[in-house]
């Protein structure tokens, strides 16, 4: 029998039950969809956290006091030597780190009250720094300006807000000029930044920035210790002779009693890296739980085909009898099954595209390509091997016994 | 045979048995069948309800095979045949015609009557003038696009006699075919087997009705799983036909 007859018979086979056989598909393309849709969403939010990495700079460097605690500063210990302006100047030198551009240092102002008349709020960030900054951390100003060098050899009483600040504070009046309360000193705003929104995890707008020189004077004592240095490499393909560069200057005087570095050095393009993994692990995670979802799929294919089989018992009887291998009843009950997959993996693709155009828990799916090929090329196989049993069954149906079938 | 003319057997059954299950509890249903039929021929097989009817008609249409003894189809040993080789057999040399009528439910006649042309892989144009032909012969030719369940039960087992030779097969077979049909039915039913057989077509009806045995040329008797008689017709077969079948003429039986 020809595939063309083959198909023809599966057809109709199809055609003869309508809703069972949309239900059946039904399993499939569910199956195929859900692997398009969670794939796209897991490579949706992989590109978002790369975007947001690349947003901070791929070619920074940041120095933190403390051995290996990925990501996050070390609680201050004794045992740490701590970084201070001292290291930035070394930092700075031309000579010993021809690959490094600038150098930030930054000092975190832990829990501060912002207060104005009534008004009062507690900015998510508020830090010290030097003008550096704007550049490494791709600040900019709406208005006024940012902290000068002026600000910082005089030890100015000024402050630069995010726009969060800045309307939680001002409401929609011009904050330049006026004065704010942090943590008690009276500090007159220079500058209102440029919104750069959420980064997914907090609201980057809600920073209060004042000079280096002035925190360290107001809000965190005198001990010159800085939480953090920013490093800014010449290029993005300097990053890594940047950072053996900032080691080598820093190790000899910042040593653990074991010889090890005591300070951190995060490198931008190896945490993309890592996030990027992290990220792969999660697609495939994601893409394991949608398998599975084809896999019933195909268990739906197999039962309904052994219904079907059962159902039609006389029939395969009948075609036997007049003449039908067993070649041939098995490629009709396989083209069926197969034929079910089939379609059920097109109406699968299409509502798994449909379904990518729409943002789901906040992240924007991405189409993979290879998804699409592999949850249709999947679902059909489940549909194949599904099928095989049921098939079987039917070819191996002994002529007098079917046709005895009531 | 009439005027002793020698003719090669088309079929040979040569002591067949059939045995179901074993020991104690077997069940001889056949007990060495010995008979030929020769082309040409129209042979009713006789029995009550019980007599090994069946089993020989499934031995004879090769759907079964005998547990002894040796039942040959134009020459060839059925029990030497594989699988694949009896589906080609059932599919060219035999037609079948079922008490049920079995046709393939909600699928056109056109369909129904060439689908054992399918499993030989003939092309969609022949198919369907062949097809067609076998329609026009048993009177059907103007209900190729009906279902069996538009037809009556009568144009439904004329539809599967036209299945059972539309492969043009060396012996058509016949298991009570009259016996879901009122009498107009088996009266259309008979005389297009009668007709066939007319124009040399090798015919075997098994039945339990005196009526249908009459219209056959030979009528062979089994009683619990033996023959008990083998008699060729004394009279000219077809003369107990009514007269309501006499009204039934479809135009394409009397080309």
């Amino acid at each position: 029998m020809s595939f063309a007859e083959s198909f023809r018979m599966a057809l109709q086979g199809v055609l003869a039950n309508r809703l069972r056989s949309l239900l059946t598909l039904l399993g499939i393309t569910i199956g195929v969809a859900s692997v398009i849709i969670l794939v796209a969403v897991g490579h949706g939010s992989a590109v978002a956290v790369e975007k947001q990495i690349e947003g901070l700079g791929t070619n920074m460097l940041t120095i933190q006091a403390g051995g290996r605690f990925f990501g996050r500063a070390p609680a201050k210990s004794t045992s740490f030597t701590f970084l201070t302006l001292k290291d930035v100047r070394a930092l700075q030198d031309r000579n010993a780190a021809p690959d490094i551009k600038t150098v930030t240092p930054v000092v975190n102002v832990a829990s501060a009250t912002a207060t104005r008349g009534s008004a009062s709020e507690s900015p998510g960030t508020v830090i010290g720094t030097t003008p550096a900054y704007a550049e490494a951390r791709k600040e900019s100003v709406a208005e006024g300006t940012f902290v000068t060098p002026e600000d910082e050899s005089n030890h100015a009483r000024v402050v630069v807000v995010g726009p969060t600040v800045a309307q939680n504070l001002f409401g929609g009046a011009d904050p330049i000029g006026q004065t704010i309360q942090l943590n008690g000193a009276t500090l007159t705003v220079e500058g209102v930044l440029t919104s750069k929104g959420t980064n997914g995890l907090e609201d980057q707008d809600d920073i209060v920035i004042l000079p280096l020189t002035t925190a360290q004077d107001l809000l965190v004592g005198e001990s010159g210790e800085l939480d953090q240095i920013i490093v800014e490499a010449t290029s993005p393909g300097s990053v890594n002779s940047a950072e053996s560069e900032a080691t080598a200057i820093l190790l000899p005087t910042h040593q653990a009693s074991d010889g090890s570095a005591a300070f951190t050095i995060l490198n931008q393009s190896s945490l993309l890296q890592a996030t990027s993994s992290n990220n792969h692990t999660f697609t495939v995670l994601l893409a394991a739980v949608a398998a599975i979802s084809l896999l019933v799929g195909g268990i739906g294919v197999m039962n309904i085909m052994l219904v079907t089989v059962t159902e039609r018992t006389r029939e395969i009887g009948i075609r036997k009898a007049i003449g039908a291998r067993k070649s041939d009843v098995l490629g009709q009950f396989l083209t069926e099954a197969v034929l079910l997959s089939i379609l059920g993996g097109i109406v699968g693709v299409a509502a798994g595209l449909v379904g990518s155009r729409f943002k789901i828990v906040g992240v924007q799916p991405v189409v993979q390509a290879y998804a699409v090929f592999l949850a249709f090329g999947v679902g059909v196989a489940v549909g194949l091997f599904f099928g095989i049993y049921p098939a079987n069954r039917a070819a191996s149906l002994r002529p007098i016994e079917a046709l005895r079938y009531e | 045979m009439a005027g002793g003319v020698a003719r090669r057997p088309l079929m040979v059954l040569d002591r067949v048995s059939k045995i179901y299950g074993s020991g104690e509890i077997a069940v001889h249903a056949l007990r060495g069948i010995d008979f030929r039929v020769e082309g040409g021929d129209f042979v009713a097989i006789m029995g009550s309800s019980g007599s090994g009817k069946s089993t020989l008609m499934n031995i004879v249409g090769c759907l079964d095979v005998p547990t002894t003894g040796r039942y040959l189809l134009e020459g060839i040993d059925v029990m030497l045949l594989d699988d694949f080789e009896l589906s080609f057999i059932r599919n060219r040399k035999i037609g079948l015609v079922f008490q049920s009528f079995n046709l393939i439910p909600r699928t056109a006649l056109q369909r129904n009557i060439e689908l054992p042309l399918v499993y030989q892989r003939v092309g969609r144009v022949e198919r369907r003038a062949r097809a067609r032909e076998a329609a026009e012969l048993v009177g059907l030719g103007d209900r190729l696009h009906h279902t069996p369940a538009e037809l009556s039960g009568g144009q439904q087992q004329r539809a599967a006699i036209a299945r059972a030779i539309v492969t043009d097969p060396a012996i058509v077979l016949a298991d009570e075919p009259t016996g879901n049909l009122d009498s107009v039915s088996t009266g259309e039913v008979l005389d297009i087997f009668r007709k066939l057989n007319a124009a040399g077509r090798t015919i075997v009806i098994i039945t339990h009705e005196h009526d249908v045995a009459a219209q056959a040329k030979r009528v062979i008797r089994l009683a619990d799983g033996a023959l008990v008689s083998d008699e060729r017709a004394t009279r000219e077969p077809g003369s107990s036909t009514t007269n309501q079948v006499r009204e039934f003429r479809p135009a394409a039986l009397d080309r």
